[in-house]
């Protein structure tokens, strides 16, 4: 399979089509705020203690996390101990995983030997539903960051790898006939011509493995025996049947999984240049 | 750099299989880690092949394969009608996006307390999870598939007078059926993602999740646990196969390229 992600949003977006999207945006934020207003209406008049109307929900998220003193950018005790710990183990795994992702990657994907020796093992490692092999990290490191980096890590390699290799593995013939003719030497080579030509590739595997990091962050902190993080957060609440604070992490999770993946197209977009981004 | 033939690349593949096999084999020999810990590729392979006989483990991998095939169903159910609908009429797409925007990336695993304190720790609770996550590929890839239906096709059903609905099915769900099936096959991974993760955290019942669970609980566990994963990648790639297979039958028109995997967030 030539799995990999591809863009989500359309591929053709000319400016007719931008000039639209311009006129639509007004819209969006009726239907947001119409939404929203529903829900809340919705929410007060079955007065569920499951379901919260949104206005409690984000005063209890601005309670929990976003009280503190204007100095520490308005972050109160509990967002410091709870939101940056995850963060931080989310940022190691990940950057561990796109490190070693794209150098493998690159190594297995120029040489045709190479990819056909490593291309089962990678198809099964990434058959692996990731949540299954948490347990055993949890057995080799007991419970703790270590363990956490470790899953993440090793959860979002695979989509890299695997992409990366076949990014590198797509480069134009012709253009490595040019380097040969060139006399690049391996490492011009690797930064003018593999390099390049792998990166849409890169970044659709590193978009899929952005979103299993943050999945395995969560599931990694859910697990009985944790100390910190929004997933401990989410679990702590669940045991006190506090739903309040649990669609309060849901509100913090869901927005931090936006900003991060805008993030990463940001930067995909920088590099990629917009267009080229294809599967 | 030569193509390499078809059966050399088998070879190598089997070569490399081995060699995996003989490394993870050298370090749970080696003593590197406790032995209880990591196991030796063999101890593992053998347990694996063991639990194939084993009624209980068996019963346990059917339960997750159902709620599996449940969530999923119900996801391209929802999905797809759906995916119709905003790609056709842009003033839906418009309005109802964002509210997609929203929800896309919130992690569905964040969703299992939640839903755990819903509809309790049943099969209930993994198919509304696993229909969660997996509407997004399919509805992505849906939309996705109805903006690169050929014009010309459509322009020329028009000219012949057929109504809106008439072109609908007879040239946009046909040119997008590629796309869906993609998704399909995205969601399809995204679901046991979601079966394997909530019987885990659940911790009883019964399922494949839960047998891996308990074995991590266990002293010595890490050979059932290992065996466990063994099983959930072979049914990964074998529900994958499965699908691409299936791809390749229905469609095969579509270069593998077109067809290669859009727009999937777990």
């Amino acid at each position: 399979m030539k799995g990999a992600a591809a863009p989500v949003r359309n591929a053709a977006r000319g400016p007719a089509a931008a000039g639209r999207a311009g006129g639509h945006v007004l819209l969006r934020l009726v239907v947001l705020v119409v939404a929203v207003a529903l829900w809340q209406v919705a929410a007060r008049a079955h007065a569920s203690v499951y379901f919260p109307p949104p206005g409690q929900i984000a005063g209890r998220a601005h309670e929990l996390w976003f009280s503190g003193p204007v100095g520490r950018l308005f972050l109160t005790d509990a967002a410091v101990a709870d939101i940056l710990p995850s963060l931080g183990r989310m940022a190691a795994g990940f950057g561990i995983a796109a490190v070693t992702g794209i150098a493998l990657g690159l190594a297995v994907g120029r040489s045709r030997w190479a990819y056909a020796l490593c291309n089962p093992v990678l198809q099964f490692a990434r058959a692996v539903p990731p949540p299954a092999l948490v347990p055993v990290f949890v057995v080799v490191f007991a419970l703790g960051t270590p363990m956490q980096v470790a899953s993440i890590a090793f959860s979002a390699v695979w989509p890299v790898l695997i992409n990366t290799a076949e990014g590198a593995r797509g480069t134009d013939p012709l253009r490595l006939d040019v380097a040969a003719v060139l006399r690049l030497n391996p490492v011009e080579r690797l930064w003018f011509l593999l390099l390049p030509s792998a990166l849409p590739r890169i970044f659709a595997g590193l978009r899929l493995s952005l979103s299993l990091s943050l999945i395995l962050m969560v599931f990694s902190e859910l697990l009985p025996g944790t100390a910190d993080g929004i997933g401990f957060t989410l679990t702590d609440a669940q045991s006190r049947s506090d739903l309040l604070t649990v669609w309060a992490a849901l509100l913090l999770l869901g927005v931090l999984g936006y900003v991060l993946n805008t993030a990463l197209l940001a930067v995909e977009r920088r590099l990629v240049g917009r267009g080229r981004t294809t599967a | 750099m030569k193509r390499l033939r078809r059966r050399q690349e088998l070879w190598l593949g089997l070569l490399g299989v081995l060699l995996a096999f003989g490394a993870c084999e050298a370090v749970g020999r080696a003593g590197v880690v406790r032995r209880s810990y990591l196991p030796p590729a063999s101890e593992v392979l053998a347990r694996a092949v063991e639990l194939g006989g084993d009624r209980a483990f068996l019963d346990g991998v059917g339960a997750t394969l159902k709620a599996w095939a449940l969530g999923l169903g119900l996801s391209v159910a929802i999905a797809v009608p759906l995916g119709l609908l905003l790609g056709s009429v842009p003033l839906v797409d418009s309005a109802v996006r964002v509210i997609v925007e929203f929800l896309r990336p919130l992690p569905s695993v964040a969703l299992i307390p939640l839903v755990s304190l819903l509809l309790g720790t049943g099969t209930e609770t993994k198919v509304a999870l696993i229909t969660y996550a997996c509407v997004w590929p399919v509805l992505f890839n849906t939309v996705y598939g109805l903006g690169e239906t050929d014009p010309l096709a459509k322009d020329t059903l028009r000219a012949f007078g057929f109504g809106r609905l008439s072109v609908l099915l007879r040239v946009e769900l046909p040119g997008t059926a590629p796309f869906i099936a993609a998704g399909i096959r995205i969601s399809a991974a995204v679901a046991l993602i979601l079966a394997v993760a909530t019987e885990i955290l659940s911790g009883f019942g019964e399922g494949l999740g839960i047998f891996i669970a308990q074995a991590g609980l266990a002293t010595d566990g890490t050979r059932d646990v290992l065996a466990g994963v063994v099983w959930a990648g072979v049914l990964g790639l074998v529900i994958n196969g499965v699908l691409v297979w299936g791809e390749r039958r229905l469609f095969p028109w579509t270069p593998e390229r077109r067809a290669g995997g859009r727009g999937g967030r777990p």
